[in-house]
């Protein structure tokens, strides 16, 4: 079988974000200034793109841009889009179709409301089952299908909101090493629980910011990434899986579609669990992380809440997980996935400063996009790994 | 996140203003219909014998389009849940925390949902529960479920 393994590395990034929790630019011209950043990491220009990735519209983008690209992605997939991104870009560098890829990432949901702009969803056309069969029962959106996660995953496996806490807790931890991350004192397992109820049996601590927040990458070939201006970060593996769209239609609610991609992802990579030295796991929620944990398979299915209790997911941890601060306290402005791959390709080039892991190798990017609905994951590697 | 919800006030969560209500299509006519007379209807695959929910053109097993209204008994328990403490949708619950749940039915099928009938901590994963009906504005019932009697007797565990 044909595989991607080591064909295209991600040779340049950037990201922004705030204590504040806002960003003075917004729109395209902060996804231009994100583009601009990350072509100059890379030591290419825009006259090298030839390949555009957006959620929204890439068409858009690349106009705005004055970029006339031979391979367009406008996936959307919600939060692991940027991961899908990655693996799409990777495969249609491998086939020849283009040389260098950007995808790019803006979105000011915080500075928003200070500007008037008011947000509305777009719409399916035609029938709508979510309006049919869902919005009637006032679920909260977007937390209260995790929250359903969590009840099933406690009913099943005794999983306790102190576990889940834990999560919280260490992904703080991260955050205080870094300087531009959203919250940054530290806070207890106890501290999680007093946080107000929003959806049982998630507290305000169990879920992710909402912030202002940007990022990019660019991605080409291996053989063109080695005369480029930083070490190549090579795509080593990838997999994407979706089971459902609306909550209601998820097989199962503790065991994610993260099971498929994840397996996928490694085997193409050729690494087990324990060759993982970062893992950036999408932190939408604490359970979003939890249920990561087992269906990477880092520990077995169920023993997710034991596995994080003894702290091993912060820092001097034995499996450093989202070393940036993550959704929960870094930055999460609405679809996260970028800055998993942002940052796993920081600690991979060791200019994680504070927070950098040493001796990284192997880091794997796992987005989680809609409600647990569509897992891409994506491991990336440093030249000793290819 | 939730780019294919309807429009409404986000990313701040601010409540929705008036009760969301379930439009009808042409392929869910027949079930509305029946909940004015608090019928539950399920549509089922005449292929497979197997229910589908939620109701669609094609059977989501063969792609087989002889599909079936029968009634449902309307019983089921309780597969997972999450009580909101703030509420989306002021209608529910005068305001107050409710509780919304899937509900696994008898005949095979899962559907979102609320319980009501008992204080929002009284409902558990695994729950017995049996179909009720919350009215519309336009003669429609909402199918909502309800301790079944026989629980609410024995005294609902917490």
């Amino acid at each position: 079988m044909a595989s991607l393994r080591g064909t295209a590395a991600i040779v340049g990034v950037s990201d922004a974000a705030s204590p504040t929790g806002e960003l003075d630019l917004h729109g395209r011209a902060l996804e231009a200034a994100m583009i601009q950043e990350a072509l100059e990491d890379a030591g290419l220009t825009l006259a090298d793109v030839d390949g555009i990735c957006h959620t929204t519209s890439s068409m858009g983008l690349a106009e705005y841009l004055g970029v006339h690209p031979v391979f367009t992605d406008s996936t959307n997939t919600g939060g692991s889009s940027f991961e899908v991104h990655a693996e799409h870009a990777a495969a249609a560098i491998n086939a020849g179709l283009c040389d260098v890829v950007v995808s790019v990432y803006a979105s000011t949901p915080r500075s928003d409301r200070k500007r008037g702009v008011r947000w509305t969803r777009p719409t399916m056309p035609g029938p709508n089952p979510m309006l049919e069969w869902e919005l009637p029962y006032g679920l909260r959106l977007p937390m209260g299908p995790y929250a359903m996660a969590a009840s099933r995953h406690m009913a099943d496996f005794g999983t306790t909101s102190e576990q889940l806490a834990q999560i919280a807790v260490r992904t703080r931890d991260w955050a205080a090493l870094n300087p531009r991350a959203r919250y940054r004192d530290p806070i207890t397992i106890d501290d999680v629980l007093a946080s107000p109820m929003q959806t049982s049996p998630l507290h305000l601590l169990d879920c992710c910011l909402v912030t202002d927040g940007a990022g990019a990458f660019v991605m080409t070939s291996a053989a063109r990434a080695k005369h480029l201006r930083r070490p190549p970060i090579y795509v080593l593996g990838a997999g994407t899986c979706h089971d459902h769209s609306m909550i209601s239609e998820m097989p199962d609610l503790t065991t994610t579609p993260g099971v498929i991609s994840g397996a996928n992802a490694f085997r193409m990579a050729g690494i087990k669990p324990d060759d993982v030295d970062v893992l950036m796991g999408y932190d939408s929620f604490t359970i979003t992380a939890l249920l990561h944990l087992e269906d990477l398979g880092f520990c077995a299915k169920g023993e997710g809440g034991p596995f994080v209790m003894d702290g091993k997911t912060g820092p001097g941890g034995s499996l450093p997980m989202n070393t940036n601060g993550g959704g929960l306290s870094y930055t999460h402005p609405g679809m996260y996935g970028m800055f998993l791959l942002v940052e796993a390709v920081r600690q991979l080039r060791g200019e994680a400063g504070r927070r950098q892991v040493p001796d990284a190798e192997i880091a794997v990017a796992h987005g989680s996009g809609m409600v647990l609905s569509c897992m891409s994951t994506i491991v990336l590697g440093t030249e000793a790994t290819r | 996140m939730a780019t294919h919800a309807p429009a409404e006030p986000g990313p701040t969560d601010a409540p929705a203003p008036q009760r969301i209500e379930p439009p009808v299509t042409e392929t869910s006519q027949p079930f509305w219909d029946a909940t004015r007379e608090k019928r539950f209807l399920m549509q089922w695959c005449v292929a497979c014998d197997k229910p589908i929910w939620f109701p669609r053109e094609i059977c989501p097993r063969c792609m087989g389009s002889t599909l079936e209204w029968r009634p449902s008994a309307g019983f089921g328990v309780v597969y997972t849940l999450t009580v909101e403490h703030k509420p989306q949708n002021p209608a529910i619950g005068g305001g107050a925390p409710y509780v919304v749940a899937l509900i696994d039915l008898d005949e095979g099928a899962r559907m979102m949902s609320n319980v009501f009938g008992c204080p929002p901590e009284h409902v558990y994963v695994g729950m017995p529960v049996r179909v009720a009906w919350d009215p519309l504005s336009d003669g429609r019932n909402l199918p909502v479920f309800e301790p079944r009697p026989e629980d609410l007797a024995n005294g609902a565990p917490s």
